[in-house]
């Protein structure tokens, strides 16, 4: 939906942008040689073996060695050793994504079919983009509105799962300014790939600008505002053309005659989108059932269902 | 450890009796053994069948050939048929019911009626969970993880009722080795005179027996829940979705066991029969193989580093995992080792068994990276599982699977596979395999989470590759199953012990008579005497 440059990977991992990143990366590396180095051992090791021993006639005698146990303690202890070093290497970068600091930047992150909702401390309330300062740590906590859902931000290294009607916790420390990529890891539905967001790393400065700002909409016409709600909340599901998405395209939804799978059908007018912002449930167009939307009731205010409204008018 | 045969030859199990009603009813192991054969047959081809159109529709972002809900179907679909209806009775039910009693020296299982009940377990679970496409499909994933699975439409009760069935079908086949294991064992057959075969398929069926019935009961919770609606795993109800997860992993990771361990009992005979030596460190194998089983039943929560459990449990199961590692890395350097000094022929079965080698010890080193917490973190849900747990299952049981298929095929159809064909299957399979999941590890590790229908136009190019390879493993397999096909029909009459292999069930003829054995065998030394 939208491009952030930084966001992946060019090469093979995404960049570095927590405190985490570089340890992370360490034991990466530690883990790829020494797996290199199993592998050409098992592998060169069978078919230099297939090769060197390989039948050269049908009266072949084969030696009769049936074990030998000091290979076989030495090799269950080399691995039993390194799986030792990689297991409490792990543990000691888990635990430090696993404490979060007194002083830590506490966000509330809200997943929902399917949006990420972040809200601050001041009130302020963010959809599809969090603001965070840089080298400042982070605390997020963590809910979902509906079903699991995962906060993944790969250039951080952090993943966590979202549950309903509990709280999970993730913590970081951003390291770089820029966009970084949000994805949703846990498996939510038929938007689940499109269930993005972005992280945007500022300075302690921009940050605090950016908090104070009162009104998100301010200079905007209704149909801007509307907008822009649509290009954050609606665009998981719902093309601005005709084409459909998970649900219809709405290009001339506008005064158009409706047909529904289980209710009357009519022309749609501003009661009826609003009813499908609040209670999407109630009305489902026909060739869409068992497609269920969330309720945006309670996360909208009048002026933004107005913006909305307005804006689909616009899409002829 | 012979038994000689002075029977009339062209009498055995495949003619002994014959319509479709002898074949439904049959109580004989060996026929059971080959209804399994071809429902599995016809379960891969339909979840293959999907893979196709999961890697098609990846070929390219955004929509290529179907919507998001239709997807989401086929992933689902191809996840469930391949994990609960292609390798869990892949290698037990199919190669280990023809197998199993004749490397005993027995005459059938223990309980051949129940082996027939397990079939049509199979058969009546399919059969639901395939109503399921009547009611909307499943949309869930195989894993039917909640509070999804309870607001998704109705086609996932189906689905979950089916998967509860057919675990039945896997806990009888279990049970029913166990006891033979036990009880029929041949005169002079001792427990460490049995081949490796035997002992992968005990310790699986100790699994079976003991794991299927958690998930039993997790599915029919799940079911509970979503007629009767009462708040178990939902939220909304006072339930707890992560419990799901405890439930279901409990038994989906031995379950991953349930898969491998029989797999690995093949590749044993595979190579000590194709160097013509006997197996290096059989105790080490075989005991390998128990402990796995037992240390399984421990590891789940490696499944669950970011679900919301403990800090604590994560670490703890992070160690268990670590400890599983140990046993599977000793099987495979004993694999190695066996070939040392041995006389090796490369016949298909053979290449087989060094693809999976090849395939599952990167499979196993990834599995490591996974079982450390902080690196599981990044991984996890992303392609680079996808990646691992195919190396692991496609490029490790299916290999075996493959390669035993050949192997015992002259055995179960009293003729030959053309071995040139077989090979060409062998090269399609494992470097298509190869292509299509390899680059699924970076493209894990660059951060695509997995079950994504659309991805950023960065992830295309290694996506392209992954779905090029993907047809290319589809062809392999279609070209096996139609030298599989030709050699069933035309194939050159094979004699009864065609690889030289020394187990019990090269010691009757080709294809064995009703009965296994004319004469009972008597067992005298182990079972990879080359001298």
């Amino acid at each position: 939906m939208f491009f952030i440059s930084q966001a992946h990977a060019e090469s093979f991992m995404p960049p570095v942008a927590s405190t985490f990143g570089d340890a992370f990366n360490s034991l990466y590396s530690f883990l790829v040689i020494s797996s290199l180095i199993a592998c050409v051992l098992v592998i060169g090791g069978f078919i230099y073996f297939a090769i060197k021993y390989r039948r050269q006639s049908e009266n072949d005698k084969t030696a009769y060695i049936t074990h030998n146990n000091l290979l076989e303690f030495t090799w269950s202890f080399i691995p039993f050793v390194i799986f030792m070093v990689v297991f409490a290497w792990g543990w000691i970068i888990y635990n430090d994504m696993r404490s979060f600091p007194e002083d830590a930047l506490e966000v509330h992150v809200m997943g929902q079919k399917w949006n990420w909702n972040f809200i601050y401390k001041s009130g302020k309330e963010s959809v599809e983009e969090m603001v965070v300062p840089v080298n400042k740590p982070v605390k997020l906590i963590i809910t979902s509105k509906d079903v699991l859902h995962s906060f993944y931000v790969p250039a951080f290294r952090v993943k966590q799962d979202a549950i309903p009607g509990r709280y999970t916790a993730l913590g970081f420390t951003a390291t770089k300014k820029g966009n970084f990529q949000v994805f949703c890891a846990e498996y939510c539905g038929d938007a689940h790939s499109s269930m993005l967001a972005k992280v945007r790393v500022v300075s302690q400065d921009e940050y605090e600008q950016w908090l104070r700002q009162g009104d998100p909409y301010e200079g905007m016409s209704l149909a801007e505002v509307g907008q822009k709600i649509f290009s954050q909340r609606c665009v998981a599901c719902h093309n601005a053309t005709d084409q459909a998405k998970v649900g219809p395209g709405f290009k001339g939804l506008w005064q158009s005659q409706r047909t529904f799978a289980k209710a009357e059908g009519l022309v749609a007018d501003e009661n009826y989108i609003r009813e499908s912002i609040l209670n999407p449930a109630a009305k489902i167009v026909a060739g869409y059932e068992g497609r269920v939307m969330t309720s945006f009731a309670g996360q909208l205010d009048e002026k933004e269902l107005s913006g909305i409204i307005e804006y689909l008018k616009t899409l002829k | 450890m012979s038994a000689t045969t002075t029977h009339d030859s062209s009498k055995n199990y495949i003619n002994h009796e014959s319509g479709i009603l002898s074949w439904l009813t049959t109580l004989d192991h060996k026929r059971i053994g080959l209804l399994y054969m071809w429902t599995v047959l016809t379960f891969f081809a339909i979840g293959g069948f999907y893979a196709m159109l999961i890697r098609t529709e990846l070929f390219t972002a955004g929509k290529t050939i179907v919507d998001a809900g239709t997807y989401n179907q086929f992933m689902t679909f191809h996840g469930a048929i391949m994990v609960f209806m292609v390798i869990i009775p892949g290698v037990p039910a199919f190669l280990g019911n023809f197998v199993l009693p004749l490397q005993l020296g027995a005459k059938d299982v223990a309980f051949p009626r129940v082996n027939l009940l397990s079939w049509y377990c199979l058969i009546v679970g399919a059969a639901i969970a395939l109503c399921s496409l009547f009611y909307n499909g499943a949309d869930t994933g195989w894993t039917f993880y909640t509070p999804y699975s309870i607001d998704t439409d109705n086609g996932t009760v189906w689905l979950v009722l089916g998967a509860f069935v057919m675990g039945f079908s896997s806990i009888l086949t279990g049970l029913n080795f166990i006891a033979t294991v036990h009880k029929l064992r041949a005169p002079g057959m001792t427990f460490f005179r049995m081949p490796l075969f035997v002992w992968g398929l005990y310790s699986t069926a100790v699994l079976q027996v003991l794991a299927t019935p958690v998930l039993g009961i997790t599915l029919l919770l799940l079911a509970a829940e979503r007629i009767l609606g009462i708040g178990i795993f939902d939220p909304d109800l006072g339930g707890d979705p992560v419990l799901f997860q405890h439930f279901f992993w409990f038994y989906s990771h031995p379950a991953v066991y349930i898969m491998i361990l029989p797999a690995m009992g093949i590749v044993s005979e595979l190579i000590t029969a194709f160097s013509r030596k006997t197996i290096f460190g059989y105790k080490a194998i075989a005991f390998s193989s128990i402990g796995i089983a037992a240390v399984s039943f421990f590891v789940w929560g490696h499944h669950m580093f970011v679900s919301g459990q403990s800090e604590v449990a994560g670490i703890v199961f992070s160690f268990i995992t670590m400890l599983v590692g140990v046993p599977t890395a000793i099987k495979t350097f004993n694999w190695v080792a066996t070939m040392f000094q041995g006389s090796v022929r490369f016949d298909a079965p053979l290449l087989f068994a060094m693809g999976f080698l090849f395939l599952f010890t990167i499979g196993g080193v990834t599995g490591i990276f996974l079982a450390v917490t902080a690196m599981d973190v990044h991984f996890h849900d992303t392609y680079f599982v996808v990646a691992h747990f195919h190396y692991v299952m496609v490029g490790g049981t299916l290999m075996a699977i493959m390669g035993g298929l050949y192997y015992w095929f002259p055995k179960m159809f009293g003729r030959m596979v053309s071995d040139f064909w077989a090979r060409i299957t062998f090269l399609l399979i494992f470097i298509g395999f190869n292509v299509t999941f390899f680059p699924q590890f970076i493209l894990g590790a660059m951060g695509m989470p997995r079950r994504y229908y659309d991805y950023l136009p960065a992830y295309e190019s290694l996506n392209k590759i992954s779905t090029i390879g993907a047809w290319t493993i589809g062809t392999g397999f279609l070209i096996a199953l139609g030298v599989i096909i030709y050699a069933m029909k035309k194939g050159e009459k094979a004699s009864d012990n065609p690889w030289g292999a020394k187990t019990l069930e090269w010691q009757t003829s080709s294809p064995p008579p009703h009965e296994n054995f004319i004469n009972d065998p008597v067992v005298t030394a182990g079972p990879y005497e080359y001298r």
